[in-house]
């Protein structure tokens, strides 16, 4: 801790040159071991198949609606054929095979599942359910920022992190753009100026130039570089053994985990994993393989990995995932399913409430689906993220959060 | 003169809403949206020929003489000559080494093709004496370490571009192959640049011959960006591509790409919109990525032998192309279509499907499959028995109809105009649209002799994408590019790798796609990179600029740097030498607009 602040202390006034360093440098520096609440937003982009991901086993109709493509009820007599049924959750629904490796968070009494919940607008185009679900603001196409971004609580002037909200990632998410300042990281060791020179022309470039655009991003830009560089100087090894997969998303976990041990004021993080558009072959040779089980694999791996890692540090963080809508509760002409409505999402961390899967069940009779095809709406996905925002984050100020979205009504995933 | 008369027009124009350009800045407008980024000379030239003159040039790229060094850079990528089915057969993939190896394939008649499975299958062999796996992973014979020395491997991985030359020199002909399986692909690829095209082909095809495709399309689409006089028939290809999505890594799409962008796109980037949209419609590539080909009506025989698999599944209907046909390659989201329609169009498009690899994996119409029964598209009744006409008539449809008029014009504004285009530039390119029978050419010369496009807010008003920022810079500043693949993986960096979207919706046309902190600081490390001659394969020559960091800038933005771009410059390093300056230009913000 000691070389940190000394750290802060010294690199605040060299790279700040004339004048005093930032507030929240020096305040950061008084109090390294201020711990922020953080949330992490993991998008699942192309609508993964939540029926198959959190398998209503309990219902009829989810097997006559998927005669090639269910996952089967969960079988306790023969040990070999558990690869290939569901993981019985409370004896109605159960988790995917493939999501095996988040046993030890259920063991740990989460996560918490939110079942028939998703975005209420009928769209069901992969672009504009994306972008509903990111500005929070389903059905209006105008809104300019991203709900993430507005979920940052109020801070004060000089108390500002330059890294309070980042993406993972090349490019910054919708649910990220707004007025706070956000970043997007594609790698934390390489988030500079190569070549010292080049860096200190090119801040002072950016701070001066009258092009509002690059200059307010330049600004943030460099803010943030200046503060990665203590991260950078340290290599980083996973904490309790924690194995993160190969690919996007526990790539990004993983230097998720290293800004939140890092201390250096991140509150929200967001990042994505593609790949769930499964129209075709989403169940494989047996229904623990295919195409959906691969990703599902790695998904498991890399939330588990994050779990492990952040160890007794899950306190402050509170992880939700999301999807832009379902998937068809019928399978499709080519073993998949096509787009939908209702959907899954996991929450767990901080002091959610886990083990139990909220939410009404609508039923997957014929007169219970919506539009006569897909899984209908219980819950509105800003139920559970206004929840998380007000009780976890600490901003009660949904209005400014969820506009047109006056009353969530949160399902008590959080005590209080 | 012109300075005095420019400033003139300004002081005439200001307090009108979008005052016109001046003589200059139309000049080099027109040169940053109809090219990839001026070249040396270019804005004397056009300013020569006029502007009006060098558009309508432009957009008849068939009158204009192509560079002969761009077909020198071509030739060796054959791979976007070749046909669907022989691209298969030269650029095997692991599963088609293995048919080949078990006799169910043809050996390849290439020599070099024939070496390199001759040799993977050798490796099969080995690994099934060895641990009797012949699924896993193809591993090297040979260890590099029995092959090169500890110090030749040191070289290998952290020398420069000339010491590797020396170390591959060395290596003796007739183990060449060894050494470039038993290399980590990540060394392979950085080995890349050191070695002269036909090895590097060769280095390639001896290790991943599949690789090769997605190699050479990247390098022909850099080249072409780079060196084409035909610079606004390359937007447009690259503009349409993006329009019509397909994602490489997709499958089969790696080897059906190259022939789409060659067949359905490029023919019809300035033609008629029917004959583009029908040409995608009916590639393999396009069918294959939105899944079409295995969408069947409800009277289909099920798939295979029957018997046998119990599990063999009922095919049915697969909506997903008909969803993005309307939703992102005609009418638009807002267009004005229901669920019905998607299902509906759906319908009509059974049987629209793609021949068995082995016989060359081309378009085929499949009426067994085809849904036979009467369909009602935004409102317009298709008889029962139409066949394979029911989608032809879709795309009479869509194509007419007045939100696709309106989307393409306003995608197209976006691209070429700005943002937010005027909605009065676009009502104009629709009446085009639709008056010329979906023309591009004229829709586009609507738009390109427009006064939106010639005013003050749409001057400058576009950030670069990725492509266009180390396209241009390249350009501006006419480094020498012998190998353009590691200008892809730069690209890639700042956030648009090429040919890799995954989704139908394309990279989006907007400046907030590309400006954040990672992309920015990717910018800024390739700028300084390039001009320090650090991005393998292009040399620039900075001794070619002279003067203060003005005239430096002038030479590479032609027009004059920002004074705060200026000052930050002097500001940090007086005097100093003109690489710095030169990188330090190609990644300011003055730069990375266009």
């Amino acid at each position: 801790m000691t070389t940190r602040r000394l750290f802060l202390k010294s690199s605040g006034l060299a790279m700040f040159g004339v004048g005093a360093a930032p507030l929240w440098l020096a305040r950061a520096a008084d109090s390294p071991s201020a711990r922020k609440k953080v949330l992490v937003a993991v998008f699942q982009r192309g609508a993964v198949d939540g029926l198959n991901v959190v398998v209503p086993f309990g219902e009829r109709s989810y097997y006559a609606l998927r005669p090639t493509i269910a996952i089967p009820a969960p079988k306790r007599s023969s040990e070999s054929a558990v690869a290939d049924t569901a993981i019985d959750l409370d004896g109605f629904f159960g988790l995917h095979p493939a999501l095996a490796p988040l046993r030890p968070i259920y063991d740990a009494g989460q996560p918490a599942i939110v079942h028939a919940v998703g975005s209420p607008d009928p769209t069901r185009s992969h672009f504009d359910a994306q972008d509903y679900m990111e500005s929070g603001t389903p059905g209006r196409k105008a809104t300019p920022d991203g709900w993430l971004n507005r979920a940052l609580p109020p801070a004060g002037d000089g108390n500002k992190s330059p890294v309070r909200a980042v993406s993972l990632g090349p490019a910054l998410p919708r649910a990220l753009r707004g007025h706070n300042d956000a970043v997007a990281i594609n790698n934390l060791n390489e988030f500079k100026v190569q070549e010292a020179n080049g860096a200190a022309t090119f801040e002072n470039m950016y701070a001066s130039t009258l092009d509002t655009m690059l200059n307010g991003t330049g600004r943030e830009t460099f803010d943030a570089v200046k503060l990665m560089q203590s991260i950078q100087a340290q290599p980083y090894t996973p904490a309790g053994g924690a194995k993160y997969p190969g690919g996007r998303l526990g790539d990004s976990l993983r230097q998720i985990a290293r800004l939140i041990k890092a201390d250096v004021g991140l509150e929200v993080a967001f990042t994505d994993v593609g790949g769930w558009d499964t129209h075709v072959n989403e169940v494989g040779q047996t229904p623990g393989a295919g195409q959906l089980a691969n990703l599902l694999g790695n998904f498991g791996q890399a939330l588990a990995a994050f779990h492990q890692d952040l160890g007794d540090r899950m306190e402050d963080v509170a992880v939700v995932t999301m999807s832009e809508f379902g998937r068809t509760a019928k399978e499709n002409g080519n073993r998949g399913t096509d787009h939908g409505h209702a959907n899954v999402m996991f929450a767990f961390g901080g002091g959610i409430r886990g083990g139990k899967v909220y939410g009404e069940w609508p039923g997957l009779a014929p007169e219970q689906l919506y539009e006569n095809r897909d899984l209908a709406l219980t819950t509105d996905f800003r139920d559970v993220l206004g929840e998380l925002v007000a009780k976890h984050l600490g901003n009660r100020r949904l209005a400014g959060v969820f506009p047109e979205y006056a009353q969530p009504r949160f399902r008590g995933l959080i005590a209080g | 003169m012109r300075k005095v008369i420019a400033v003139f027009a300004l002081v005439v124009c200001l307090g009108a809403r979008s005052p016109k350009l001046s003589k200059d800045e139309q000049v080099i407008h027109a040169l940053n949206r109809l090219t990839f980024g001026p070249r040396p000379g270019d804005v004397e030239a056009v300013d020569k020929m006029g502007v009006k003159k060098w558009i309508d040039l432009q957009l008849h790229p068939e009158r204009i003489a192509e560079n002969p060094e761009l077909a020198q850079r071509l030739a060796p990528l054959e791979s976007l000559r070749l046909s669907q089915a022989d691209t298969e057969r030269h650029y095997p993939n692991p599963q088609m080494i293995r048919a080949i190896a078990a006799g169910r394939q043809p050996m390849p008649d290439d020599p070099v093709t024939r070496a390199a499975v001759e040799r993977v299958m050798r490796r099969i062999k080995a690994a099934k004496n060895g641990t009797g796996a012949d699924n896993g992973p193809l591993e090297p014979v040979v260890p590099l370490e029995e092959l090169l020395n500890r110090d030749q491997i040191r070289t290998l991985r952290t020398g420069n571009v000339d010491q590797k030359r020396e170390v591959i020199a060395a290596i003796p002909a007739d183990q060449m192959d060894d050494v470039a399986i038993a290399l980590p692909p990540g060394l392979r690829l950085q080995l890349l640049p050191a070695v002269e095209p036909g090895l590097r082909r060769k280095l390639m095809l001896l290790t991943a011959p599949q690789q090769l495709i997605a190699f050479d399309l990247s390098e022909g689409k850099l080249y072409r960006a780079i060196l084409s006089n035909r610079q606004l028939e390359e937007q447009m290809v690259d503009f349409w591509y993006n329009h019509f999505n397909v994602y490489l890594d997709k499958g089969a799409d790696r080897y059906l790409v190259p022939t789409y962008e060659r067949e359905a796109i490029r023919p019809h980037v300035l033609g008629k919109f029917r004959d583009l949209l029908e040409a995608t419609a009916k590639s393999p590539a396009m069918l294959f990525y939105l899944d079409n080909w295995e969408s069947v009506g409800p009277a289909a025989p099920p798939r295979g032998n029957g018997g046998g698999n119990a599990k063999r599944p009922v095919r049915g209907l697969n909506e997903n192309y008909a969803r993005e046909l309307m939703e992102l390659h005609t009418l638009g989201v807002d267009g004005g279509y229901t669920q019905k329609d998607v299902t509906e169009v759906a319908r009509c498009f059974t049987g629209w499907t793609i021949r068995q690899p082995r016989e060359g994996s081309d378009f085929l119409y499949n009426d067994r499959v085809h849904d036979k029964s009467a369909k009602t598209v935004l409102g317009v009744k298709i008889p029962a028995g139409g066949g394979k006409d029911d989608a032809e008539k879709v795309l009479d449809i869509l194509a007419r109809h007045p939100s696709t008029a309106r989307f393409i014009s306003k995608r197209l504004a976006q691209r070429f105009v700005a943002d937010d285009p005027p909605q009065k530039l676009i009502d104009k390119m629709a009446k085009t649209f639709h008056e010329k029978n979906g023309d591009i050419r004229e829709v586009m010369k609507t738009m390109l002799t427009s006064d939106e496009f010639f005013s003050q807010s749409a001057y400058r008003a576009k950030v670069k994408t990725p492509f266009e920022m180390i396209v241009s810079a390249v350009r501006a500043t006419g480094a020498q590019v012998d190998f353009a693949f590691p200008l892809a993986n730069q690209i890639a960096q700042l956030g648009e790798p090429l040919y890799r979207k995954l989704e139908p919706t394309g990279y989006s046309d907007a400046n907030g796609e590309w400006v954040n902190s990672a992309a920015l600081l990717a910018r800024m490390n390739f700028a300084l990179s390039l001009a320090q001659n650090k991005v393998p394969g292009s040399k620039l020559d900075a001794s070619q600029f002279s003067g203060d960091a003005g005239e430096v800038a002038r030479q590479i933005l032609f027009t004059d740097a920002k004074p705060e771009t200026l000052a930050a410059i002097e500001k940090q390093a007086q005097g100093t030498a003109n690489a710095p300056v030169v990188g330090l230009m190609l990644g300011s913000p003055d730069f990375q607009r266009r």
